[in-house]
């Protein structure tokens, strides 16, 4: 008879082991429910993996990991403050929206004046409107203690119109035939966020990205902040009585990812995007959720949890042109991830013993 | 804008259809989190259950099979939830999270062949002389079994709750774990009892949206309705009645907004579209001033060191 014994404290070696036994696990089931459609197993999780990496098109696809890597980091980072703190903020996807809507909507507002100052204009309107979105749900939470989840999440389905009606409406192109969308912001050369250095797919964002696993380090390991963060999360009590203030929690963890996934959405819609339109939305606000965990939301990690998911978005977009592998196939693979993950993380916090049948 | 083409009796009956697949999801959840599991995955179940239900009347005509196994699907998915959460002793909003990420991508896989299909349709249960009062006959008489068995799932769940000891158990247990497994009850057995109930209600408010609302299958076509109805427990202070009154509620808003929209109301589009979320919103922040009534150990996890 197995039971379990709950660790005095969270097992070191799990924790860096458990995100590798969950990749290969989901890569196992990956393969099998490949199999199950009718794919090679083999081929498709080296089409994913490997491919991208080290195959024949990799200069191609490797800028790729950058460009899809980025807004994932940078959303992640910032959920993952709120998840240690016990703030959940789910609503990632409305707030990288509006962070997107704001910052096109600004740079727009100037067209067609050149100015060196419009693209940092830009940045800071895309994570104020991220900011701005992510504050609703953190001062109904402060002031009513209404649920962040739900609110959050509703949100993201009043963005999803605030963005269908942008493209269609106020932000619609007025040279463009009447198609809905706004104009392409690649064609605005003040406006466009393009290749710091040509051909590796590193823009600004993905420099944001950086700085900001930077900054949550520093703040998460040497500031009083993010020991607080820390303290709310692993033991409230505690918190409590060390005068920690909740509200602060709340207000500053909801507010930087608000800020950190609106400032993923401008980049986004000034770079590799280009344009507001109504199917801009991508689903970065859910998968960062996945890569918040496996990166144990660390920042370190979730740098390398980032480039791991970008890694099976590309290669499931090569799998879906070779092998003919729907992209569906890929969604519930990164599903499937986040489930290994959390079940193997069973082994940090408990150790399993063989013990004989007793009364329970 | 021509507001006197909505016709006040088709649209108290389309309000009780609205109303259905949020009613017996939240009905569901209701349950399980009496049972103290809070389980973020109604999402991901229902829209498994739309595409189980599709599929299974698709390929069998008989909406019933498919109403079968939907509830069906919702509960296998939702043992994947009791799996982590009661068994491997995972966080339970990270677990219902990909509980509902998961879903939307199975739901996305197992539906290719089936866009643009259309599914046999579901007979309504036409109640001789009844139906044909005026008025009242075309809204309260005139509806497919599903609607009048979501409201019988209410009843049900609030005299089981109410007045069986099963309901008591399940209360104790969502009360207080440490003193209901003091007592000999099987905390985890009763819990994955729950989780599956609430799956498979989740499944059967997923097939209602699939087979009779829309009726279609579309990727993502629940569109946050089991968010909605995670909502509803909230509104409904985790009392079965109050369930029923607030899905009537979001229901009636979901109708009247497109009712508008069909009429030209010259409110945009999109104004009318996100007004169920925002009305959401409201009622979550008006009713969250009373969190007594949550059960005591929702959300805590349960580990019974012998």
């Amino acid at each position: 008879m197995l039971t379990l014994e709950k660790r005095p404290q969270p097992s070191k070696a799990f924790a860096y082991l458990t995100p590798l036994i969950a990749i290969l696990a989901t890569m196992f089931f990956g393969g099998l429910l490949f199999m199950a459609l009718g794919k090679n197993p083999f081929e498709s999780i080296r089409t994913i993996f490997w491919d991208p990496l080290f195959g024949e098109f990799a200069f191609y696809y490797r800028p790729q990991l950058f460009v899809k890597g980025g807004p994932l980091i940078l959303i992640a980072i910032g959920l993952s403050l709120g998840f240690k703190a016990g703030i959940w903020n789910i609503g990632a996807e409305g707030q990288y929206i509006v962070g997107a809507i704001c910052g096109a909507g600004a740079g727009l507002a100037f067209y067609p004046m050149e100015a060196w100052y419009i693209f940092p204009i830009m940045i800071i309107a895309g994570a104020l409107g991220g900011w701005a979105w992510a504050m609703i749900p953190a001062l109904l939470k402060v002031k009513f203690q209404t649920n962040e989840i739900l609110v959050s999440l509703m949100l993201v389905y009043v963005a999803d119109q605030l963005l269908a009606s942008m493209s269609l409406g106020l932000l619609k192109n007025p040279e463009g035939q009447g198609f809905p969308g706004s104009r392409n912001l690649k064609d605005y050369p003040s406006a466009f966020n393009d290749e710091i250095i040509t051909g590796t797919g590193m823009h600004w964002g993905v420099a944001a990205a950086f700085i900001a696993v930077i900054f949550a380090y520093v703040l998460l390991n040497r500031h009083m902040l993010g020991f607080s963060i820390r303290l709310t999360g692993e033991a409230p009590r505690a918190a409590k009585f060390s005068s920690v203030n909740p509200n602060r929690i709340i207000l500053f963890c909801l507010g930087m990812s608000g800020a950190l996934a609106g400032l993923a959405g401008m980049f986004e819609v000034s770079g590799p995007s280009g344009q507001v339109s109504i199917d801009f939305a991508s689903g970065y606000g859910f998968t960062a959720i996945i890569v918040a965990f496996l990166g144990r939301l660390h920042p370190v990690g979730i740098f390398f949890a980032g480039l791991l998911l970008a890694l099976t978005y590309i290669g499931g977009e090569m799998a879906q042109g070779n092998l003919g592998l729907p992209s569906a196939a890929i969604q519930l693979f990164q599903g499937m991830l986040l489930f290994f993950l959390l079940a193997v993380d069973l082994l940090t916090n408990y150790r399993i013993k063989l013990s004989r049948k007793e009364a329970v | 804008m021509d507001l006197s083409a909505i016709n006040p009796a088709l649209l108290l009956a389309s309000l009780l259809v609205a109303a259905t697949p949020i009613l017996i999801a939240g009905i569901g959840e209701l349950v399980v989190e009496r049972a103290g599991v809070l389980n973020l995955g109604v999402e991901g179940m229902m829209i498994t259950g739309a595409i189980c239900g599709f599929m299974a009347t698709i390929l069998t005509g008989s909406p019933a099979l498919g109403f079968l196994f939907a509830a069906l699907g919702g509960a296998v998915l939702s043992l994947l939830f009791a799996l982590l959460t009661q068994v491997a002793l995972a966080n339970q909003v990270a677990s219902g999270l990909a509980l509902t990420l998961f879903g939307l991508g199975l739901s996305a896989l197992l539906g290719q062949g089936y866009v643009g299909l259309k599914p046999p349709a579901t007979p309504k249960l036409d109640i001789p002389l009844l139906s044909d009062i005026p008025f009242f006959g075309t809204v309260l008489f005139n509806h497919d079994i599903i609607v009048y068995l979501g409201i019988a799932l209410v009843a049900g769940v609030w005299a089981a709750l109410k007045y069986t000891r099963v309901g008591l158990i399940l209360r104790a247990v969502g009360e207080n774990h440490d003193a209901a497994h003091a007592l000999g009850y099987k905390v985890v057995r009763i819990r994955v009892m729950a989780i599956m109930f609430g799956g498979a209600c989740a499944g059967l408010g997923g097939a209602y949206i699939s087979l009779i609302r829309v009726p279609q299958w579309t990727e993502g076509m629940t569109a946050g309705a089991g968010w909605i109805a995670l909502a509803l427990v909230v509104f409904a202070s985790w009392k079965p009645w109050r369930v029923l009154l607030g899905a009537w509620l979001f229901g009636g808003v979901t109708v009247l907004q497109l009712n508008l929209q069909a009429a030209g109301v010259s409110v945009p589009v999109e104004i009318l579209s996100m007004s169920p979320y925002i009305i959401t919103i409201i009622v979550l922040v008006i009713m969250s001033a009373d969190k007594s009534r949550a059960p005591a150990s929702l959300g805590r996890i349960f580990h019974a060191s012998s």
